[in-house]
């Protein structure tokens, strides 16, 4: 009978990975709207898989940002474009082709990479708890200057977003 | 088995092979930058478990300035877009082929 953590394991990465799946090749929708939701959903999954390796900080970034403003924004931005239903272009068999042999050839390579150097098996156990108190306690400490960079870095965005949605683009 | 970084790793690589392959793939401009998320967040989950398996809080870090980069980021090519689509009254890669002669 394996450990409750372990089954939740396996039911977010399914969870994960299936909703990646329809993100990117939905059979039934190729409607932009439709992926953005499926992004949604992996995002959530993926938290989940946050909480089980104890980031729990980190869980609640990813619904808030993620989830939150940024799937609003790709919402927000779709609906402004009004982008007609993806009417079917002939997709070329030449690039389809090349694009499956080369991201299965990256595939493989990730995997056996993986799989061969097994970099967890003589790892000690995880005892490190994401606790946010330790994680705000760096954050202000050993990072200050990153995170008051990080925070310039928003405010250049913010000024760029606004310069570039005025009417008349010079 | 014990679920362990192999399995965080491939769970994380098999993420970044999806987001490139709608990257390659698909030609809406705005799929392919979800695609591109998709991609950023596998990094992400890279980063978080090498974290928990290595006990070092460095990793979240690194994450948490991801996601706050990823924000801004998403925000000005979102930007970028809708400008483009002002000009162009498209999202569709194939009909912007300005550059080419």
């Amino acid at each position: 009978m394996p450990a409750l953590p372990d089954i939740l394991f396996y039911v977010f990465a399914f969870l994960t990975l299936l909703c990646g799946v329809l993100v990117v090749a939905n059979p039934f929708s190729r409607n932009a709207v439709t992926s953005a939701m499926f992004l949604v959903l992996t995002i959530i999954s993926m938290a989940g898989l946050f909480v089980l390796l104890h980031a729990f900080f980190l869980a609640a970034v990813q619904i808030l940002v993620y989830a939150g403003a940024v799937m609003v924004l790709f919402l927000f931005v779709i609906m402004l474009l009004d982008l007609k239903v993806e009417e079917r272009r002939k997709i070329k068999l030449f690039s389809l082709v090349a694009a499956l042999v080369s991201v299965g050839a990256i595939v493989t390579i990730f995997v056996k990479s993986i799989l061969s150097a097994s970099p967890g098996v003589n790892a000690p156990p995880p005892v490190l708890e994401g606790e946010t108190a330790a994680l705000g306690k760096l954050l202000f400490t050993q990072y200050l200057l990153p995170f008051e960079v990080v925070s310039v870095l928003l405010l250049v965005a913010m000024v760029g977003v606004i310069l570039l949605s005025k009417k008349d683009l010079k | 088995m014990q679920i362990g970084l192999e399995h965080y790793l491939v769970v994380s690589a098999l993420l970044f092979c999806l987001g490139l392959l709608g990257l390659v793939t698909r030609r809406n401009l705005l799929v392919m930058y979800m695609s591109l998320e998709l991609m950023l967040n596998a990094a992400n989950l890279a980063l978080v478990s090498f974290s928990r398996f290595n006990n070092n809080l460095n990793g979240q870090i690194l994450v948490f300035f991801i996601i706050t980069v990823a924000a801004a980021e998403v925000s000005v090519g979102l930007a970028l877009i809708v400008a483009l689509y002002r000009k162009r009254q498209t999202a569709h890669v194939e009909d912007l082929t300005s550059m080419k002669l």
